[in-house]
């Protein structure tokens, strides 16, 4: 009886330290999985780094693309990329956070705001190469917009709009109800309270959304190609701002255009293998701004966490 | 004397009256920006069906879906989109079997495994493998994955749909593992101390309690997946070849919906040339496709975020 006894308890042991070591191999799997994924990520950086190290130069900054793979540069694609960047902000800003407003401190719980609550989460799972057929069918022939960087700015603003109203409505979600009651009990009106009390509270998450937002548009190809955006652009769009009066001037968003990465897919797809140099330089350096970016964005959002005690 | 009469009142009254009327007109000013978000989506599907309606004027439907050629391009055009869709469904599928496999197993890692600081620090950092820009993955396919495939398989071309495949896969494993980890998350803590109190093992809690618990969560993560990888462009574009095939061998060349738009759209047509059209009768596939896939993955998390 003792005996048998002693075995079934051997016998649990002999499980539960078979049980334990399932649980570590699995943890061992995860861990190597994990820092697989990381350790891809190093590595394209790196490679990036070292096939495009022989193009890293001032003149690679300021040359514009060339029929040689030596002396052809992304001016014309960074001032392109800088020009959009700067319009989808410009909009994608102000519609987005009005947006996200809306939803969370004015809509009524009824089935319209459904819709929008809907349509918001359905457009961040669109393809982006659908948001360019809109922007060549809506922007480019029916608004007249041409092939310009006014038409690239707006699609991009557009596919980011998501990623800025759900990110400025967690922020605005996270400012406590105290603080809202607070000011209405001093006879503010809804606005005021937004505006002189919520707003101020979620700066930091809003900007930490646009700039992950723009740090998504930056890269983005498809639509842009979609709209015809040309890779062999050897002229500079008209500058914004003149020595002259008015000083400023908008015919740089109509102008055409080209972008980074048009230019290094441009780059990528020709067989010759001396723009694949090339390539890889201007995939190093948008890499580079993409996760330069998101650590911007990262580190916006640690401080503001920090400052605020509520 | 009678207070609301009194200048001050008045004048307090006047401004109170602004403010309200004020607030009327923010409020009218942000449903706009609301309403951007409808508009955009009404825009999408408008577009889609006006021009694609030009391109089934030329087209019939039942040649659309069952021709096995497409070469809209050429003098001798046929309009079958099948081997768009085989093509898209052969890089899907490579795709996940690396991104679910992968997302999973990371997914159940950080929610029941890895100590909070840990996950705090490399949740951040996974994210970032989703935020490379697509073309740079492309090349990453065509010059970095490709030649080593080959060391492995001598005969495999250039251009295939397997390197392509297997980077998109890894391009959605940080968005596959970070809802399937919600999911996860939102499984109530009690589940798994009812687990451990009957004597099972963290991996046993996981597998048999918390995974089949977030089940529709981690579902909702492999169908949004398969939407992104559907809908994936430059990656194909640059690492598959552009060239419809009808074939579901992923180490052959071939092209898929999103890398025809890209090709069409790399030359310069004419607007209403039916090549044009061509390219908006394959986005409205497209789009169908991840609509459908979207809905589902919707109501999905939905379920997960009721169920507890």
């Amino acid at each position: 009886m003792a005996a048998a006894e002693q075995t079934t308890l051997e016998e649990i042991r002999r499980g539960l330290s078979w049980r334990k070591q399932l649980d570590k191999v699995f943890v061992a799997i995860g861990l190597a999985l994990l820092f697989g994924c990381l350790a891809v990520l190093a590595i394209l950086f790196f490679d990036l780094l070292r096939d495009g190290a022989s193009r890293f130069g001032w003149d690679f900054f300021t040359n514009f693309p060339s029929r040689k793979a030596e002396r052809a540069g992304i001016l014309s694609a960074w001032v392109g990329t800088s020009l959009i960047m700067f319009v989808t902000a410009l909009v994608a800003l102000p519609v987005g956070v009005a947006a996200a407003i809306y939803l969370e401190e004015y809509a009524p719980k009824n089935w319209f705001t459904n819709i929008i609550e809907i349509n918001v989460t359905n457009l961040a799972g669109v393809p982006s190469i659908v948001y360019g057929l809109l922007a060549l069918g809506l922007f480019v022939y029916a608004f007249n917009f041409g092939q310009s960087v006014l038409s690239a700015g707006l699609t991009l603003a557009l596919l980011i709009l998501p990623i800025v109203i759900v990110a400025t409505r967690e922020s605005l979600r996270a400012v406590p109800k105290a603080i809202r009651e607070a000011a209405y009990g001093l006879g503010a009106t809804r606005w005021e309270v937004t505006k002189d009390h919520v707003l101020p509270y979620s700066t930091g998450g809003i900007l930490t959304g646009l700039i992950l937002g723009l740090s998504r548009a930056i890269g983005e190809t498809a639509p842009i190609i979609t709209i015809g955006a040309l890779s062999f652009i050897a002229f500079l769009p008209p500058a914004p701002i003149s020595g002259e009066f008015p000083f400023l001037n908008f015919e740089w968003l109509t102008s055409e255009f080209t972008a980074m990465p048009i230019q290094m897919f441009n780059w990528v797809s020709r067989p010759d293998q001396a723009f694949q140099a090339n390539a890889a330089a201007a995939g190093a350096i948008l890499l580079g701004m993409t996760l330069l970016m998101n650590a911007i964005a990262i580190w916006i959002r640690y401080r503001f966490r920090k400052k605020i005690n509520w | 004397m009678n207070q609301a009469s009194s200048p001050r009142n008045t004048r307090a009254f006047a401004s109170l009256r602004y403010r309200k009327t004020r607030d009327r007109i923010v409020e009218l000013v942000l449903l706009a920006a609301g309403l951007v978000a409808v508009f955009t989506t009404v825009a999408i599907v408008v577009i889609l069906v006006y021009e694609s309606s030009a391109f089934f004027e030329h087209v019939s439907i039942k040649e659309f879906l069952t021709d096995t050629m497409w070469t809209p391009l050429f003098a001798d055009a046929r309009y079958g989109i099948l081997p768009l869709v085989s093509g898209t469904l052969t890089v899907t599928g490579v795709a996940l079997l690396v991104a679910i496999p992968v997302g999973t197993l990371i997914a159940i890692y950080l929610s029941e495994f890895a100590a909070h600081r840990l996950r705090e620090m490399v949740k951040p950092v996974l994210e970032l493998l989703g935020a490379v820009p697509t073309v740079v993955f492309g090349y990453f396919a065509l010059l970095m994955v490709t030649p080593q495939l080959q060391k492995i398989w001598p005969d495999l071309p250039g251009f295939n749909m397997l390197s392509a495949g297997l980077v998109i896969g890894l391009m959605i494993v940080p968005y596959v593992a970070s809802i399937a980890e919600d999911a996860m998350r939102a499984v109530p803590r009690y589940m798994r101390e009812g687990s451990y109190a009957m004597g099972a093992t963290r991996l046993q809690t996981a597998l048999r309690v918390v995974v089949p618990g977030a089940f529709s969560g981690i579902a909702a993560a492999y169908i949004l997946g398969i939407s992104r990888a559907v809908g994936e462009t430059m990656v194909v574009a640059i690492a598959a070849g552009m060239m419809p095939n009808l074939t579901f061998n992923p180490t052959e060349p071939a092209a898929t919906i999103t890398a025809f738009i890209v090709q069409v759209s790399l030359g310069d047509l004419p607007h209403d040339s039916i090549g044009y059209q061509s390219i908006f009768a394959a986005g409205l596939v497209l789009m169908v496709m991840t609509l459908v896939l979207n809905v589902i993955g919707f109501f999905l998390t939905r379920r997960f975020r009721e169920a507890y």
